[in-house]
């Protein structure tokens, strides 16, 4: 049992840490300031996700779960409404047609 | 070579690349912003020397709150910023080659101790079972040390004092002008109506779990300011006058009861600022719960500056 | 587990350096907003699997501060950064 959990964290770590990895490839390729948001917001927390859930079985239920999946969700919530200001500014900034 | 070394020297020389940045970036905002990146790897820096409230401290003071107050100074030096004159080459070296020195200094202190060091950590550690306390650094803040706490607490009323000494004679007692975002029905009234009421939770566990685990009344009082401020910033909140009653309460309730607690040990115990046997966990999470407080109230205040108008009544 | 954690966390914070130098250097303030949220996801991501490796629960407790305190960090660049796009600096008061 621990084997295949085991197994599960290092799979989902490494997606995630991939994610991040494919996160910054975007951030240094992409053109524009809206599209590098879009590989930060979007890679970026996805990888932080795919490291929340593999780090779920090594942590003490409930307590420590609880303290995980809270962190994984306040980046999502502040990340989405931070991307979305960030994008204002640069709507307001930049006008396109 | 272990995996632990590498992540260490990947961190050290991020953090040496930040502070390059810092030092030589043209504009505040870029300085201010490189600034609060490195206050946030700072923290990842503290954990891995395994002081962990110093990091918790470094990420909510050194980055957070400390960034928007620059930011503040940036915004109203905005107009002086033009006819900055930049510092002569001889002033630029002669600032670099102190700072090495010091550096040297330090690295020196680091790499080459003295054969016997002396430390008081065994006797702390020692003797904190009977203050009912788990976290030592909480012992030594409230316990051992508790005089410097009571200090450096008054020290915080004095500085927001200081602020507000900045503004001129006719506004004193006024509303602070803390700039609020100025798009109406943006996003960011949905992120302050929903931040806080995570962030007071998170605060006060922060506080409530210092007595046993890294944490504290500092940095669950910097949560509930930093989410005031985000409340004031999205204008769900109006910045509240200066002269307000129970606003200057808040401000002194804290170190009103520490002192209180303090001048009971005279009658109590052994002298000021001792605790009556058994008695001291309790007196210490009152003390701390109003200093959270306390903390909170006046860190919003100082980010949000000198008054600059009187209120409408 | 735990050299394989760290050299998770090690990769993590690579990513994380690379994307915020690449950052600092964006051509526009836009850009460098970016540099809290990048390091609210990246640095947490490192400082919770840090926690796994080493098992203290109390390295969340920071990763959680660091999630707030970057977000706040945002508002306050975007609302520093508007700011000074919209209005004309304002006149000091004489002393």
């Amino acid at each position: 049992m621990t084997l295949a959990l085991d197994i599960f964290t290092a799979l989902a770590v490494s997606a995630g840490t991939f994610f991040f990895l494919a996160g910054t490839l975007g951030l240094l390729r992409f053109p524009d300031t809206l599209t590098r948001l879009h590989a930060l917001t979007k890679a970026d927390n996805l990888g932080l996700g795919l490291v929340v859930l593999g780090l779920l079985p090594l942590v003490e239920w409930p307590f420590g779960a609880f303290k995980l999946i809270s962190v994984w969700l306040l980046v999502q919530l502040s990340g989405s409404i931070v991307a979305q200001l960030i994008a204002d500014f640069v709507q307001r900034e930049e006008p396109r047609a | 070579m272990s995996t632990v070394f590498i992540f260490d020297v990947a961190l050290v020389a991020l953090l040496i690349a930040v502070a390059t940045w810092i030092i030589a970036a043209r504009g505040t905002f870029l300085a201010v912003v490189a600034f609060v990146a490195y206050g946030l790897l700072l923290a990842v820096v503290w954990v891995q020397l395994s002081a962990i409230d110093v990091a918790l401290t470094e990420a909510a003071i050194g980055s957070g709150v400390t960034g928007m107050l620059l930011l503040g100074a940036a915004s109203r030096l905005r107009k002086t910023e033009v006819a900055a004159v930049s510092a002569g080459a001889a002033l630029t070296w002669t600032a670099a080659a102190l700072c090495a020195l010091i550096a040297a200094g330090l690295a020196a202190v680091v790499l080459f101790p003295p054969s016997t060091i002396f430390t008081l950590a065994p006797q702390a550690m020692a003797h904190l079972p009977e203050s009912g306390l788990g976290n030592p650094v909480a012992g030594v803040l409230f316990v051992y040390r508790a005089f410097d706490t009571l200090l450096e607490k008054v020290v915080l009323v004095l500085a927001l004092v200081g602020v507000w000494s900045l503004a001129p004679d006719r506004f004193w007692g006024g509303v602070p002008g803390l700039p609020a975002y100025e798009q109406p029905n943006s996003v960011l009234t949905l992120l302050a109506q929903l931040l806080p009421p995570l962030g007071i939770v998170v605060g006060i566990y922060m506080f409530w779990t210092g007595a046993n685990n890294p944490g504290g009344a500092f940095q669950g009082g910097t949560i509930l300011a930093a989410m005031w401020i985000l409340v004031m910033i999205a204008g769900l909140q109006e910045v509240p006058s200066t002269n307000r009653r129970s606003l200057r309460f808040l401000v002194v309730v804290g170190p009103a009861i520490f002192l209180a607690i303090g001048l009971v040990g005279f009658v109590l115990a052994d002298g000021f600022l001792a605790y009556p046997a058994g008695y001291a966990k309790p007196l210490i999470i009152v003390a701390e719960a109003a200093l959270t407080l306390s903390i909170g109230v006046s860190l919003g205040l100082l980010a949000a500056g000198p008054p600059e108008r009187i209120a409408q009544r | 587990m735990a050299s394989f954690l760290t050299a998770a966390a090690c990769l993590v914070l690579g990513a994380t350096a690379v994307g915020l130098l690449r950052i600092l250097r964006g051509p526009a303030d836009a850009d460098r907003m970016m540099a809290a949220q990048l390091l609210g996801t990246g640095g947490v991501a490192a400082l919770l699997l840090l926690a796994a490796a080493v098992q203290s629960p109390a390295i969340v407790d920071v990763a959680l501060m660091l999630a707030l305190l970057a977000a706040f960090a945002s508002v306050a660049f975007v609302r520093s950064a508007s700011h000074s796009q919209s209005k004309p600096p304002p006149a000091m008061n004489p002393r």
